[in-house]
Formats: structure tokens, sequence, C-alpha cells
């Protein structure tokens, strides 16, 4: 549905790298994916994964040492991200790209009133005055449904229980109407009633609003619910992209696989056993000049141990990153 | 394997469970309330069986699955363990009892003594409750870890060098050591990734069926909990207000706030979660400090009535084994004993 438009952003084989005491990690190899107006990506992997370290790295987020991103390009409307300065950098946080993270608590001030929090960006970006920032401020609460807007202007965050303080980070993310709004693991934190509450608002604000979403989760349950497409990260790479139903139908990659079925559900069958991923998720210390998934892989073969398979497309918009696949497809072929 | 087989005996009896807390305030520190954390909630746990314990944060169900344990003192209730009461016992007195009953505890990390080398966290309930020599305590912390599936090699590791994995299966070695019945696991898998979570529940279902353990297993993921439990208990505001067979449960729930935490969790296929029908509860938990009047739930209910607000509904066995409390339901079982009382009068009528 939202195949047509040329992407807002676009990122092409970003590289981060940590330096860390005796050594670097390797957080984030070689991602690239692009995002359509007004569409929602979602971003799946545990943590370690490099998930958050990617979004953090598109707009200069990351301490620099011990970050560095080393490679890659960012192309936000073509202007590429990497090479801006940082105050133009500066603009376009909470201007053109919005940010919600996780933990509500710590994202937000808290010897400030929330009123002011969301003024900020109102009076920093838009120029505008005290008035004209309340007023789009109380309108922006209301939207992000919170009741009593104007009353609440002057609380402080611990005034607000978990959800509510969601409400507010939305509402500052998406004060300068934003064409990105990033979402790294907006709901983590949540109670299941108070996330289904704050998905649904989402939905309903993507419909009025219109702007693009990347919402970066480890819950495969909140992705099938909202994604228009998704990518699967591990070792800090794409392993898997696809639109929503095609990976959820048709996996391919072993790790979204497995993924899928270790994760227990209140409404399918019933599982007697759980399926279980062995092992651990890897650190990299080095870029991988292997399969990362390898080792915890079912159906690896010696293949995987020579070389990273890159991502290959094997139906419409769906792309994998595995040896297996590039063989079967070369079969095809 | 249905419903517990009610021959068997309850390992741990719960009754009228209550455990407040003082809020202090003002100058002088006078006591102004009590957050009710715990307010009276009553259950039985069958022995070899897994009793799921959910609700949504600050619920209670944490503080319940502690008191159960006699982590704290009680305000008032009954806690039978084997038959033994254990709710008013001065806290000495539960040595003894201890090493029946144990805890596995939500984050890993904080949970093990950072100084402390794995072979001595897992020893140090042995140098408590047992005089086993240092050679037997030994092979039988290495008996353990084979038994969590750590590797004895790593015994003289410190906690930081494990995975968060890794970490809880230290935690259920440590619970495991003394041999116990019974073990609260509290949150054991939330701190943990997707893909470790399915490793660390297997493992406490191994262990289960190999030692002959009872679970109270506390936790917010609806569908983790459907796949270990036997029994689930729901809880809200310091209350339990629906328990019932798992299966029971998750395809019929009675209580209206069941429903909507059932409704509101994510369906991990796309085709499914199109078929959800939501139920998106409105507003927050209210303050356990202070609860609402009638009934715990009435101000978030999209089922309430006039009588939600004034009456507290009791807890009712509205099927076999299936408890819930709600007025809805008292209402619909008084109604359907009258019918059915009527229904035969009219028969009887009829017939004479």
């Amino acid at each position: 549905m939202h195949d047509g438009g040329r992407p807002v952003l676009e990122v092409q084989g970003l590289k981060t790298v940590f330096r860390v005491r005796g050594g670097e990690i390797h957080a984030v190899n070689d991602v690239s994916f692009d995002l359509k107006p007004g569409e929602l990506l979602g971003v799946v992997g545990e943590s370690g994964s490099g998930k958050s370290v990617t979004m953090m790295s598109l707009l200069g987020l990351l301490p620099s040492p011990p970050a560095e991103v080393r490679d890659g390009k960012v192309l936000l409307d073509g202007q590429d991200l990497l090479k801006t300065d940082e105050d133009t950098l500066r603009d376009i946080r909470g201007g053109k790209v919005g940010f919600i993270f996780q933990d509500p608590m710590t994202s937000l001030n808290p010897v400030f009133t929330v009123g002011y929090q969301i003024m900020e960006p109102l009076r920093k970006h838009m120029g505008m005055d005290k008035k004209a920032a309340k007023a789009r401020a109380v309108e922006l609460l209301e939207l992000a449904g919170i009741p009593g807007a104007e009353q609440r202007l002057s609380d402080y965050p611990h005034q607000f229980s978990g959800g509510m303080r969601q409400r507010v980070m939305i509402a500052i993310a998406l004060a300068c109407d934003p064409k990105v709004l990033i979402a790294d693991e907006p709901t983590t934190a949540l109670d299941v009633t108070i996330q289904a509450q704050i998905i649904e608002l989402m939905k309903e604000l993507r419909q009025k609003l219109g702007m693009a979403v990347i919402w970066i989760t480890h819950d495969l349950g909140v992705i099938a619910g909202i994604a228009d497409r998704v990518i699967v990260m591990y070792g800090g790479q794409v392993v898997e992209h696809a639109p929503v139903r095609e990976l959820f139908g048709n996996p391919q990659h072993p790790y979204t696989k497995a993924l899928l079925k270790t994760v227990p559900s209140v409404r399918g069958e019933r599982v007697r056993r759980l399926t279980i991923i062995e092992g651990q998720p890897p650190i990299l210390g080095a870029p991988p000049s292997s399969c990362p998934f390898r080792d915890r892989c079912g159906s690896a073969v010696d293949e995987c141990a020579r070389r990273n398979p890159s991502r290959t497309l094997i139906g419409k918009g769906h792309d994998v990153a595995c040896v297996m696949v590039e063989q079967k497809e070369a079969a095809h072929a | 394997m249905l419903d517990a087989a009610p021959s068997k005996k309850p390992l741990v009896e719960v009754r009228e469970l209550k455990m407040h807390f003082p809020i202090y305030a003002g100058l002088l520190r006078r006591r102004v309330g009590e957050v009710k954390a715990v307010d009276g909630v009553s259950f039985d746990i069958i022995e070899g069986e897994t009793l799921g314990l959910v609700g949504e944060s600050g619920c209670g169900k944490s503080t319940c699955g502690r008191a159960v344990l006699r982590l704290y003192d009680l305000t008032s209730g009954s806690i039978r363990l084997e038959g033994k009461e254990i709710g008013p016992a001065p806290q000495a007195a539960l040595r003894d009892m201890r090493p029946r009953m144990q805890m596995v505890f939500q984050d890993p990390q904080a949970s093990l003594n950072p100084r402390m080398t794995v072979q001595a966290i897992i020893q140090e309930p042995l140098d408590e409750h047992t005089t086993l020599s240092t050679k037997e305590k030994q092979q039988k912390v290495y008996e353990l870890m084979d038994a969590v599936g750590l590797n004895r090699r790593f015994a003289g590791r410190y906690p930081h060098a494990f995975s968060g994995g890794q970490r809880q299966r230290i935690g259920i070695a440590r619970a495991l050591a003394l041999n116990p019945k019974f073990i609260v696991c509290d949150e054991p898998i939330a701190a943990l990734d997707v893909s470790i979570q399915a490793q660390v529940v297997n493992l406490l279902e191994d262990l289960q069926e190999q030692f002959g353990l009872t679970y109270l297993f506390i936790s917010h993921d609806l569908s983790m909990v459907r796949h270990i439990a036997t029994r689930v208990a729901v809880m809200y505001l310091g209350k339990i207000v629906e328990l019932a067979p798992r299966e029971a449960l998750y395809s019929a729930p009675l209580h209206p706030y069941t429903e909507a935490l059932l409704s509101a969790v994510p369906e991990p296929d796309p085709s499914l979660e199109a078929k959800v029908e939501r139920i998106i509860l409105q507003g927050d938990v209210p303050s356990p400090a202070n609860p609402p009047k009638g009934c715990n739930f009435c101000t978030r209910c999209p089922k309430v009535m006039d009588i939600c607000r004034e009456v507290e509904p009791e807890t009712r066995e509205v099927r076999p084994g299936h408890f819930a409390a709600c007025h809805l339901h008292e209402i619909t079982s008084q109604t359907a004993g009258k019918t059915a009382a009527q229904k035969e009068a009219n028969e009887r009528q009829h017939g004479e």
C-alpha cells in the first residue's frame, strides 16, 4: 500500500563500531534499509542484535568515543545525515525526526514540568512564542489522549503513570510534525493492557498524521499487529526482510523460523514443549567473516563457516541472508 | 491431566492472606494509611502442579509470592505448607521449614552476590542447613550444576562472567540445593531474551518432573503461563479475581478483567491477529492505598453495573474448579438457579 513514493529515509551499508578496552565491538555490520512515506517498518531482534544502536547511529546519538560510525550513508530526503554538521543534526532531531524511547521515566527530565518539556522543541525548532507553544502543547497532549490536558501541563513526570508518561513522550515526539518517528521499544516497559492502549493510539495517530514510523521491538506479537514491513536483525546485521504477512507466513531464515517457534501463543495451539535456540547471541570482536547465526543454527553446513552470506532477493520485497537460501535460489535460476 | 485430580492433596493452602504496608507521612511520620498490596487471597497449590499467578505490575503478585514463603510478617491470614501452619509463626521458628520452600528471583543480576563464586553461591544453603563435609558439598554442587545445565568447569567463576540465562540457571541451582518441595518462581524469565526464555522454561519443566517439584509461577507473560501452568490465578489490585484450570481460563474466561487482559496480548501471527477482538481498558490501575468502593475493577470494567460500585463481589465456584469474583456471575448463576427452579415448578404444575 505504500509502494509508490520515494523513500523518506534510506540507510545504506551502515557500520558502527565501539572501541572498548582491548579491541572493538562491531555492533552494526553493513545494515541497509529504506522507509517509505507513511509506512511502519518493524525492527525485530534480541538484545545485542544491534537494532537500537542502528537507530541511534542514524542521528548521531551515540557518544563518540567509544562509538564510531565507520561507514555508510543515511539519506533523509536525499540529505546525508552522516555528513552534516552537529547544528543541522540538532535541528533534525525532534524536528523532522521524532524519537520515543523505551523507558518513559528516564527519558523525561524529572525537574521540569511536562508542559515545559513539550514546549521546548516547539520554541526551539518552530520558533513559536510562549502562548502559541502552550496552545499547541495542549493540542498535542489531547492528541496523545491525556485527559485534562490543560491542567496537566504544570505537572511533573512523577505525577504521571507509566502509560501516561509514554503518552507524554509521544506528544513530545510529535510536536514538530516529524516525517519520521523512531520508536525504540515504546511499549516494553508497560503492562499489556496499557501496551494495547498505546498501540491503538499509535495506529490512530498514523492515520491522522501520516508519518513514517520505525518501531523497534523484541516482541513478535506487537510487530504482527502494526507493521507493514519487518526487518529481522541478528549479530548486527539484517538477516531477513519482508512484508509482515510474508515474514510470518513464509519465514525463510533459520533464525526467524526458530524465533517464531520459541514464542508461545495465548490463542493458537498449545505446544507440549517449547522449541529452543541453543546457545547465546554472538559478541562480534571483528566484522563477521562467517554467518553470525552459524553456531546456533540447526541446519548449518560447512559453507556457513566460510563466508557471511549477503541478502538475496527471493520474492517480492522479501530478502534473506542465508547460505542455504542462496543455494536454493541458485538451483532454481 | 485436566484439573489437578481432586484426590491429590494440596501442598500449600493459603487462606485470607493479607499483606498491608503502612504509609508514614508528615513531620511526625504518623501512620496515615496503608498499601493493601495483598488483600485477602485464598488458594491451594496441589502437589506436583504449577499454579500460575498473573497480573499487571503493582497488582500484588510478587508480594503474594513472597508472603507465601513468609519473607514478610503477614498482616493476617493462614498459610499451611504440607499441613503445617506457617502463617503467624515467628521467623526463627521457620528456619526448619526453609529447606522445604525456596525461591527463584526475577533479576539474576541482582539476586546473586557478585563477590561470591558460583560454587559458593550454590553451596551457601548447604552451609546453612546441612552438616555435609566439604567434599560432599563440592560433589552436591557439581550434581546441581549438571542438573541445571551448567558446565562444572565454571564453578570457580563469578556471576559477571555468565550471561543472563546462565545466571538464572545458577539461581535455580541454588534454589534446588536443599531438595525443596515447593518453589516460588517470581518472574524468572522476565529479564531474559526471547530465545533464552524458552531454554529456562524447558529447564524448569524438566526439573519439576525429575524432582517432583511444585511451583508457584508468577509472571505477567500470559502466553508463557499458558504454556507452563496447570491452573492459573489472575490478580487485580491485591485480590484474586479468577482462578481456573489453564484451558478453561484461556478459552472461556469469566471475569471481565481476565477477558480484557487476554485480549490485550498481541498475537505473533498476523492472520490470527486480525481476528482478535481487543477490549481496550480505559485508564490505569487505581492505587492500592485507596482502592475503590465495591469491586476493585469497577473503575475500568466495561461491563460495570450499579451493584459493582457498592458491594464487593464474593469469590464463587461458577463451574467446577473455576472460581471468579464478579457480580455478573453471581447474578447469572442466581437467575439461572431461579429460572431452573421456576421451570421445574411449571413442569410440575403442568404435570398435575
